[in-house]
This record gives structure tokens, C-alpha cells and sequence, in this order.
């Protein structure tokens, strides 16, 4: 059986709100049938404004929107057949949790009987048998949660959307319900667009994650790609903590580059440096640089150290490293690490394929 | 070791209560003293005389004081046949002292109330009374006038005994009791108040229906559109409510009268001819008019406020739930705002029950409302107690609607803002 690859498929869509700005610019994106993709983006970068243009809320000013191979813009919102989760729930607070989930079965006109059975089944998937005659009112925020995703769900639809589901819980909740939901997505296999500002979340649940900034999707990728492997410095900066220098490429050869910085010259992995004299910024996680090296590295510079914040099973130490005095390092927490005190010179070592080289900032 | 039932004691060995006490007393007082200017101002403004009211409309003293020797003698006399010696002799009595008070005027006219033809025999035995010789009273009484002789005269006489009365409240409703104390109807072409009654209920009827169906748009408007619109709009909803009552009421005599703006458009398009304008005052028509222009802001403001909680996600989650826009409408938001509904609902019900300028003033013969049947006996009649009557018949009226609602839909469910 082939999985359709462009299941949803927004093809050069624009939208802009006041006619003088774009929200969204250009967006040529793919999602496969029973995919989880994440929409990650800060706020303001276009996320939601797509998924309200896939919800029907909202019409795309230029472009077109395909579900299904159908083109869905001229198509009222009722008749999409799309399942829905609100940011804030949006359970009608004057029906029980059994006539919420009722609602999409009784506007299809499916018998009693029928409805029944989908009812309870999606109210097990979710784990809340038995509180089918609760109002919304009695129930506790995560529950409500969940009742949302059943109710997303009861009428198999083909695509569910969710809009930031998780941000009114707290943190605890919000990490067991994102298990939750990705194991629902796994068993059913329903495809899923996420909406989120949150990147564990992101990185956490989903196949494959749209970055968005600024109207534009900046990498879409699977998590480990888009952390390992960011393509310019927005993603960098935005998933994850990351360690940058500003510099010049001085020389380009063998899949490696020198960057000079002000006090020194580092290696670094060229991504999106084409040539010498080009400005950019070189990124580096902070578990990948070490605390004296014992292997051969092909970075190794000193530093002092500033700060060091204890966090339990590892510790954050900045340190003022070649001009920049928010160069951050995570070291586990294991007895070796023990000589880490405030104001000690220590060495730092990286591998230059494990700095990319990227856009300047 | 100390038992479960011991008072429990502070570190300094007072009883927690006690010391509990203390320490909320003088918040107590404060609390108190700050409320107090209000409660002693409705007690004197509203309680007081509500009380009286109700006092005033069931007070029928006044004959029983002028009148006090006849009564206690009349309590033998079973009422069948003419009264006994004794009647006539202590009514004789009773009447030189009201005579010396100058006061046998007002029982001529509170008996005439009771019966039609006292007061010309009243007058007549005034005159007669001067000549009375000592002894058989009856005889001389009843020689004054036939009617002195007619037993239904001393019945009259006799059912104003009691210190209270229910009569004015039989009147309001167009009902008496006669001479054998039974309760029956006035003449049906004699009936005013029932009409009124019915008037009222229905005038105050559609007037909150008008209300709910223009002002639930523009509540669902002001509450969903951008602040910069909505603002403007709130304003143009608040702007009438600022004016004069008296200078909008005015102002709709000005539109509706047959020489006015309304009527002289309706030529101008040719909706009416020139010479068969319509006419929109001075009848029930202007009274709906002006009303539910003035009573609009008391509909619109208790929807707006439940409106405005209402978040526009559920609309959007009925929707993408697959029901229409209508379905999402009518099972989801339309439920939602039941609570400002019945709010607005009560409120202008309750106002528009009780209006009075404006039907006095654009209302004419046939929209004028109860209040004004109060009013006109108020000032005109001076019959004050039966102007209470209607008064607490009108305030007990709103109650029995209050607890209705509170049965139906439940008080608690009433959102005012």
C-alpha cells in the first residue's frame, strides 16, 4: 500500500491580513498521510495563520491548499471533515463530555447505537471511561485536554489539527500528554499537524517539524536532523541551546573552513559559507564542546570560568571563551568534574565538523 | 491527654473563638459603618414607604373612628331588619359630635363611596338633627328621609365597620362585593383596570420582545468586533441612554407625530398619500416605538456582557465539528447566551411594566399602561389608597414574574455584567 505523499499539500500559499503585510510568505509544504508534523515557530511566525488556513477559518490570500489532491479554499469549514483541538479546549461548557463527543456524530446524522460505541471507544483511547455525564466545568484541566482530543477524533476524521493543545497545562501534565497523544497518533495512524512555540514538544512528538519565522518555513526535517544538522542560524538559535562566534571566513578547503575571530582562528564545518570573506556565524551545541579534552581535537582553545549553576544531574558552566562571555557547557555530573570552580583557566575542545558554519546573524 | 471535645486555646490561654472574635470585631464595625448611610437610606427612602403603601391601601379607619358608638352597638343586629333603638341613638350621638367637628362632610362622602344617595340624606339630617327632641331616635331618624328608613342604608352603614379593608384591591381588578357579600364583576362596559392590566402585559410583552430581537445582533456585534468599531458602536448604544428620558420621548413625538420626519418620508417614497398619513401616535403604536427605543440599552448591555465571555473558538470547534454555521450557532453560542437573555429579558420586562412618561406622553387614550391609572389617581382623584393598591398590586406583580423566572431558568443564571 503507497502512503500518499502530498496528503496535504499547500502550494505557493500567501495570506496577509491588512494588505501590507505577508503572514505567511510562499509556502510550498508536503505532509504525508499519517504523519505528525510540527509547526514550530515563535509567535507572530505565520504557524497558526497556516493551520487556520487548513482549518477554514481563514483563506489563503494567494495560492491554493490541497487535501487529498482536492483543492480545499472554496470549501466551508464543516464540510472539510478536519478534526480540530483549540488551545483552549473549546468544549461547549453546557454539554456534558458524552453530548460534546456526541455533537460531530449527531451533525452526520450517525444512529444512536453506532454513536455509542465510537463514543466509548474514543473516550478509552483517551482513558476517561466513565466520565461520559461530567460537565466540562467538572473536570480538571488536563482531563478537559483530553476530552478535546477525543472529541478531535470520535468522527474519524483523516487529518487532525492541533493548536498549542498542551500550553495551558503545567509541566508535569504537559510532558504525560504528549506521550499520550503521540501514542494515540501511533495506534491510529491519523495524520496529525501540530501547532506549537514549545521545541521539546516538538522535538518530543513529531515526525517531521516545520520551523517557521518570519512567514517562512526555514527547515523541515525530522528532530535529530533539525537539531543536529540546523541550516541557517535561526534554527540554530531557536531549537536547543547554542553556542555562536562571529567571524570571517579566511580560508575553504577539504569540507573544512577557518573563521577568524577577533583573538584567534577557529575550524568550523562550512554549511552555508560558499567562499573566503564571507561574514558568518559558527554555532556549536554545548554538549559537544569538552572540558580537557583527552581525544585528538582539531579545536582547542582556553577560557576562564564565569558562572556555574548547579542543576542536579548536570552542570551549566559559562565561560569566557575567545570574546564570548556566554560560551555555555553542560557537564554531567559524575566526580571527575569536581575541579570546576569559579575563575579557573580550563581548556575547551571541539570538533570543527561539530561547529557549522552558518548565515551570519 | 487533653480530650477531643476542649476548647482549643490561643498561646496566651483565650479561647480561639473568643480571641477570634476579637480580632474581627472592629473589621465587623467597619464593615458595618460603611454600609450604613446606604441601609438607613433605603430603610426611610424604600422600605418605609412601601410599608406605608401597603398600609394606605388596605386603611379604612376613618369611618370607624368617626362612627365608634354606632358600630359597637351595631355588633347585636343581625343585619335582617331595621336596626334597634340603640343603633339610632348612638348613630344620633356619633353624629352631633362629627357635626360639632365640622367633619360630617367626609362621612357623607366615604358612605357615598359605599353606597350612591348618602350624601343628600346626610345633609338633609344635619339639618333636621337641630330640632331633635330627647328620646326615640328611630322614629325621628327615619322621618328626616325614606331612605333613613331603608335597611340597606344601615347595611351600608355597618360593612364599614371593620378597621381594614380588601376593597380597593377588588376595584383594581374590577370586582366588588355587594350588599350580601358576595365578590362579583363590574358592568362589563363599566370595566377600565382589567383592560389596563392586559394592556400593560402585553405592551410590556412585545416591548421585550422588540428589545431581545434587535438588540441580540447588535450585542453579538459589539462583542466580536475589532475594539476600534466596537467602541464607536458601544458608544451609539450608550449616547440615547446619557440623553433625557423626557428629551427622547419628546423627540419621538417630533418623528411619529402625522406632520413628522416618519410620516413625511413615507409621502416623500410614496408609501402613504399626503392625505392618509399614518398615524403613529397617541396610540399603541407610539408607545411601542419610544419604549423599546428607550428600554434597548437595558437588553443590550446584559447580552453584550455574557457575549463577550463567550470565546469565539467554540463557534470555530462547532464548526469544525461539522455542523453548519447555523447548527453551531443554535446549539452552541445561542445556549451559551441564555443567561444574559433572561437577564435582559427580566429587566426590560420589569421597566417596561411599570412605564410611565413615556406612554403618559406618546401613549394617548389607547397605550396608556397602568402607571398612569396610578398617577391619574395620585393627582386627579386623591384616592390615594387606591392608587397603593395598584401600586403594591403592580410590585407584587413583578415578584410573581421574578419568581417564575427564578423557577424556570434559575436566578443564579442571571448575568448583569
Amino acid at each position: 500500500m503507497s502512503v500518499n505523499k502530498e496528503f496535504v499539500k499547500f502550494d505557493k500559499v500567501d495570506k496577509s491580513y491588512d494588505g501590507k503585510v505577508l503572514v505567511v510568505k510562499d509556502l510550498q509544504l508536503d505532509i504525508a498521510e499519517g504523519e505528525f508534523i510540527t509547526m514550530l515557530g515563535p509567535s507572530g511566525s505565520g504557524k497558526t495563520t497556516c493551520l487556520m488556513m487548513l482549518a477554514g477559518f481563514e483563506t489563503p490570500t494567494n495560492g491554493e491548499i490541497y487535501l487529498d489532491g482536492n483543492a480545499i479554499s472554496s470549501i466551508p469549514p464543516h464540510k472539510r471533515g478536519i478534526g480540530m483541538v483549540f488551545q483552549n479546549y473549546a468544549l461547549f461548557p453546557h454539554m456534558t463530555v458524552y453530548e460534546n463527543l456526541a455533537f460531530p456524530l449527531r451533525v452526520r446524522k450517525i444512529p444512536k447505537d453506532e454513536a455509542d460505541k465510537k463514543i466509548d471507544k474514543a473516550l478509552s483511547m483517551v482513558s476517561l471511561q466513565g466520565f461520559a455525564q461530567r460537565m466540562p466545568g467538572q473536570l480538571s484541566g488536563g482531563q478537559q485536554q483530553r476530552v478535546a482530543v477525543a472529541r478531535s477524533l470520535v468522527f474519524d476524521p483523516q487529518l487532525v489539527l492541533m493548536d498549542e493543545p498542551l500550553g495551558a497545562l503545567d509541566k508535569n501534565l504537559r510532558e504525560s500528554m504528549q506521550y499520550e497523544i503521540k501514542h494515540i497518533h501511533e495506534s491510529i495512524g491519523v495524520t496529525v499537524v501540530y501547532v506549537t512555540h514549545d521545541q521539546s514538544e516538538a522535538l518530543t512528538m513529531s515526525n517531521r517539524i516545520a520551523v517557521f519565522n518570519d512567514g517562512k518555513v526555514q527547515q523541515l526535517s525530522s528532530p535529530d536532523e533539525l537539531y543536529e544538522k540546523p541550516v541557517n542560524s535561526f534554527v540554530a538559535e531557536f531549537i536547543g541551546e547554542n553556542n555562536t562566534f562571529a567571524g570571517e571566513v579566511s580560508d575553504i578547503s577539504d569540507g573544512k573552513c577557518k573563521v577568524k575571530l577577533a583573538s584567534a582562528d577557529i575550524l568550523a564545518n562550512p554549511i552555508s559559507v560558499k567562499g573566503k570573506g564571507e561574514r558568518t556565524t559558527v554555532s556549536l551545541r554545548p554538549e559537544r564542546a569538552l572540558i580537557n579534552p583527552s581525544d585528538k581535537m582539531d579545536n582547542i582553545h582556553k577560557g576562564k570560568i564565569e558562572e556555574v549553576i548547579y542543576h542536579g544531574d548536570h552542570t551549566r558552566v559559562r565561560i569566557n571563551l575567545l570574546g564570548n562571555s556566554e560560551f555555555i557547557l553542560k557537564v554531567p555530573n559524575s566526580s571527575s568534574n569536581l575541579d570546576i570552580k569559579l575563575g579557573n583557566e580550563i581548556k575547551i575542545g571541539w570538533n570543527s565538523e561539530d561547529a557549522r558554519a552558518l548565515d551570519p546573524k | 491527654m487533653s480530650s477531643e471535645t476542649k476548647q482549643i486555646l490561643t498561646t496566651d490561654g483565650i479561647p480561639l473563638e473568643v480571641s477570634l472574635k476579637k480580632a474581627e470585631k472592629k473589621n465587623k464595625i467597619k464593615a458595618f459603618l460603611l454600609v450604613a448611610p446606604l441601609l438607613l437610606f433605603i430603610i426611610i427612602t424604600y422600605v418605609f414607604p412601601i410599608g406605608d403603601m401597603l398600609m394606605r391601601s388596605v386603611d379604612d379607619k376613618m369611618v370607624t373612628e368617626m362612627l365608634p358608638k354606632t358600630f359597637k352597638s351595631m355588633e347585636k343586629w343581625d343585619g335582617q331588619d331595621l336596626p334597634p333603638e340603640e343603633v339610632f341613638e348612638a348613630f344620633y350621638f356619633d353624629f352631633q359630635k362629627l357635626i360639632e367637628e365640622e367633619r360630617e362632610g367626609k362621612l357623607s362622602t366615604q358612605l357615598n363611596y359605599t353606597k350612591n344617595g348618602f350624601k343628600s340624606i346626610i345633609k338633609k339630617l344635619r339639618r333636621k338633627s337641630k330640632s331633635f327632641e330627647e328620646g326615640n331616635y328611630k322614629e325621628q331618624i327615619m322621618s328626616v328621609h325614606r331612605r333613613w328608613a331603608d335597611v340597606e342604608y344601615w347595611r351600608a352603614i355597618k360593612r364599614r365597620a371593620p378597621a381594614y379593608t380588601y376593597q380597593k384591591y377588588l376595584k383594581g381588578i374590577d370586582m366588588y362585593e355587594n350588599e350580601k357579600g358576595e365578590i362579583i364583576n363590574v358592568p362589563e362596559d363599566r370595566r377600565v383596570h382589567r383592560i389596563l392590566w392586559m394592556r400593560t402585559l402585553e405592551i410590556a410583552f412585545f416591548v421585550t420582545v422588540f428589545c431581545f430581537l434587535m438588540a441580540y445582533p447588535i450585542a453579538h456585534l459589539l462583542a466580536t468586533l475589532p475594539m476600534k468599531y466596537s467602541n464607536l458602536l458601544m458608544i451609539c448604544v450608550l449616547l440615547p441612554f446619557w440623553t433625557s428620558l423626557l428629551v427622547r420621548t419628546a423627540s419621538w413625538m417630533i418623528l411619529l407625530q402625522q406632520q413628522g420626519i416618519v410620516n413625511d418620508f413615507f409621502v416623500m417614497i410614496g408609501l402613504v398619500s399626503d392625505d392618509n398619513r399614518l398615524e403613529m401616535m397617541f396610540n399603541k403604536t407610539g408607545s411601542y416605538v419610544a419604549m423599546t427605543q428607550i428600554l434597548l440599552p437595558f437588553m443590550v448591555l446584559p447580552l453584550y456582557s455574557v457575549m463577550k465571555t463567550i470565546s469565539p473558538s467554540l463557534m470555530r470547534a462547532g464548526k469544525s465539528l461539522g455542523g453548519t454555521p447555523f447548527v453551531a450557532f443554535w446549539k452552541v453560542y445561542f445556549p451559551l447566551t441564555i443567561p444574559g437573555i433572561g437577564a435582559g429579558c427580566l429587566l426590560v420586562f420589569i421597566l417596561a411594566i411599570g412605564y410611565y412618561i413615556t406612554p403618559a406622553l406618546v401613549g394617548g387614550a389607547s397605550g396608556t399602561l397602568i402607571s398612569n391609572q396610578i398617577a391619574f389617581h395620585m393627582k386627579s382623584t386623591l384616592d390615594w389608597s387606591f392608587a397603593s393598591a395598584m401600586g403594591l398590586m403592580l410590585l407584587s406583580g413583578v415578584l410573581v414574574i421574578y419568581w417564575l423566572y427564578n423557577k424556570l431558568v434559575g436566578i443564579d443564571n442571571i448575568k448583569l455584567g
